[in-house]
């Protein structure tokens, strides 16, 4: 009941945030949060709590993206944006090393050192993201130092989401709409007030740092009632019982030709999704043949030179280029990481120029399998 | 650390003969040769690691011998340019063309939909002094091309990559997937998403670097059809945004009109003629 104080929660003036950009900047991190650029709202630098998209929202729909004014001053009452927090860990274009020719040996020169980022305002379903991505770079005989580097300096801010978008279903992928978890920090936003969530000791350490007061029952009844109206308000939904079996099994269903009519092979779902990983390595020589950069590029199942190997190309067809991406998103990434390699964003549904949407092909596919 | 490399080769022996570049001008507006004399900072570095031996924009040496690598801009339009690009593939051994002239007919291409006597009595004074092809034909309608640069114009960018690795004695790489990768690459919000512009990127090809959505303008195909793009779909999703059919016809019948994905897409709407 409301009286009692919470431990691990705290409550913070709407103020504070601007202490808490400020502060994180003090101590050498690079801020990125929400910001408005372009007509939607993205990832960037944060330089203060005015950057951020407050009093904003979004209307978003398959292959639709609206801004839209909101009728209060919430500082974070919109859904996911075509960033993700992937721009900074694997990032879309990243010099791996330099070579340099000298006289009598070839120099390697490493690249930049990683910054240290701090992420404000990770939802529920992108912290999800994070962890899937994890497991890709982190996990195994092959680490990827780069992702390495960034992924354990950076600090977490999440935000519990009080609005999803048209096209989120991360209840059905068990990822949101609150944080479970992966944040140094979880925000909850009220009118007039944030409660704040300590998720580790460095968390706490920030939330020292600024002016707060504890949190009562209260806040945090309020807090669940929030999560609960958020899921409740969510019209997609995503069956993921038996996978990977469903789409093991239709490798030949008719509905993979039909979504290759509409579908334009632009790559735009593999790079807004915040787990696709892949990538291809290009060489950039100079002029004078004396440097030569290693480049490492976000790249796509889409994209038909990706498939391209000696004697032709191993996805010919639309067709098989979307099935691809379909069954590795839901099926196949299960059996190689373990995990969904969906956590429900709907960024894919939202930033595809046709608006197509997995949630409604991979119905079609089961259709078919029930009938 | 990470320790230097042992070098395999030695870089410095006796100073060969440099390759000899020959850049060539077609039925076209010299943009894509100018691009070379855009690479200002670069531009030094190429003349010294070629000899620039036939470049009517640049030198004033005349055409003789043979090429190392042959830039070639501009489309055949008339008799004398079919028997000029036969005779630069002879002269040659690597050849390039530049830009959508070269490769596809050009902007020019667009009177092969229509008589061309028609077209020369409504634009010329005196049509006795014009000789042309019926059509306007890419270089690979007459010689075998060993690379084909997108672009009106291209980029310059390009262009020195294909002339480095060139010269590494390595095929160049030139990617041609659809311009919504490098766009998002970039991290630049989709126009034709959160806007509803009419958005040619699914079906282009990359090169450009997506200049024009880096200035919230939406693509209108001037580096032609990625590989294997699915034009006609989008054309339905730009009329389903409101896109006109004349609009659509128009944006896929401009610098790249003889493409066939792009003829197709320009096609779909019953009533308008390519
Ligand atoms: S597949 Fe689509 S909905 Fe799922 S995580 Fe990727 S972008 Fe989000
Ligand atoms: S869906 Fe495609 S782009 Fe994404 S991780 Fe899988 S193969 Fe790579
Ligand atoms: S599903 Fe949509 S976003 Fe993905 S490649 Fe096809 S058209 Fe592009
Ligand atoms: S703005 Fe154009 S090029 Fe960029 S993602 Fe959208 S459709 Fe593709």
């Amino acid at each position: 009941m409301s009286g009692g104080p919470a431990t691990g929660h705290a409550v913070i003036d709407k103020s504070e945030i601007e202490t808490l950009i400020q502060g994180l900047w003090k101590s050498g991190y690079t801020v990125v949060g929400p910001t408005i650029a372009q007509s939607a709202i993205v990832i960037d630098e944060i330089k203060s709590a005015a950057d951020l998209p407050i009093g904003w929202t979004d209307l978003q729909e398959g292959g639709s993206y609206r801004l839209k004014k909101r009728d209060d001053q919430a500082y974070f009452g919109y859904a996911v944006g075509p960033h993700s927090w992937k721009k900074y860990l694997f990032p879309a274009r990243l010099t791996l090393y330099t070579i340099k020719k000298n006289a009598a040996e070839l120099e390697i020169i490493a690249p930049d050192p990683a910054p240290r980022y701090a992420f404000l305002g990770v939802r529920g379903c992108d912290l999800r993201a994070i962890e899937v991505q994890d497991r890709t770079f982190l996990q195994g005989a092959y680490v990827d130092p780069h992702y390495k580097a960034r992924r354990e300096q950076a600090l977490v801010i999440a935000v519990n989401c009080a609005q999803a978008a048209s096209t989120c279903f991360c209840t059905s992928m068990g990822t949101g709409p609150r944080a479970r978890g992966g944040y140094d920090l979880a925000l909850t936003e009220f009118a007039d007030r944030f409660l704040v969530e300590v998720g580790s000791e460095r968390g706490q350490g920030v939330l020292a740092s600024l002016a707060s007061r504890p949190a009562v029952q209260a806040d945090l009844v309020l807090a669940d009632n929030q999560a609960r109206a958020t899921a409740e308000s969510m019209t997609r939904t995503l069956d993921v019982s038996d996978m990977p079996g469903l789409f093991y099994e239709n490798l030949d269903h008719p509905r993979w030709d039909q979504v290759a009519e509409r579908c334009l092979s632009c790559t735009n779902c593999t790079m807004v999704c915040p787990t696709c990983f892949c990538h291809s390595v290009d060489d950039v020589p100079d002029l004078a043949g004396e440097t030569s950069q290693r480049v490492r590029v976000w790249d796509s199942c889409f994209n038909p030179e990706f498939s391209h190997v000696a004697g032709g190309n191993t996805r010919p067809q639309i067709r098989e280029r979307y099935r691809q991406w379909l069954t590795h998103k839901l099926a196949s990434w299960v059996d190689q990481f373990g995990v969904s390699g969906c956590v429900g964003c709907g960024r894919c549904i939202t930033w595809c120029p046709v608006g197509i949407d997995l949630t409604e092909e991979t119905a079609a596919i089961r259709g078919r399998l029930e009938a | 650390m990470i320790q230097p490399l042992p070098i395999i080769a030695e870089p410095s022996k006796p100073r060969k003969p440099r390759p000899r570049l020959g850049v060539f001008k077609f039925a076209s507006c010299d943009g894509c040769q100018l691009s070379l004399l855009d690479c200002e900072d670069q531009l030094l570095d190429v003349a010294e690691k070629v000899e620039i031996a036939f470049f009517r924009e640049a030198t004033r040496r005349p055409l003789e011998g043979t090429f190392d690598v042959a830039l070639v801009e501009g489309s055949i339009s008339n008799s004398e340019q079919e028997a000029a690009i036969r005779d630069v593939r002879a002269r040659s051994r690597f050849l390039v063309c530049l830009g959508a002239c070269a490769s596809h007919g050009g902007i020019q291409a667009l009177r092969n939909q229509s008589k061309s006597e028609e077209l020369i009595r409504i634009v010329y004074a005196d049509p006795s002094t014009i000789e042309l092809l019926d059509q306007s034909h890419p270089a690979s309608a007459y010689v075998p091309v060993d690379l084909e640069l997108p672009g009106c114009p291209i980029n310059k960018d390009q262009l020195i990559e294909v002339l480095a690795w060139t010269l590494a004695g390595a095929r160049p790489m030139i990617h041609r997937h659809a311009l919504c990768l490098e766009c998002k690459r970039r991290g630049l919000v989709c126009v034709l998403v959160a806007r509803g512009e009419p958005c040619l990127g699914p079906a282009t090809s990359t090169g450009c670097g997506a200049i024009c959505m880096s200035y919230d303008r939406p693509c209108f195909g001037c580096y032609g059809p990625a590989e294997k793009p699915n034009a006609s779909a989008l054309a339905a999703r730009l009329a389903e945004l409101g896109a006109a059919p004349d609009a659509i016809r128009r944006l896929f019948q401009t610098f790249y009109a003889t493409a066939p994905d792009f003829q197709k897409a320009s096609r779909i709407h019953d009533g308008t003629r390519v």
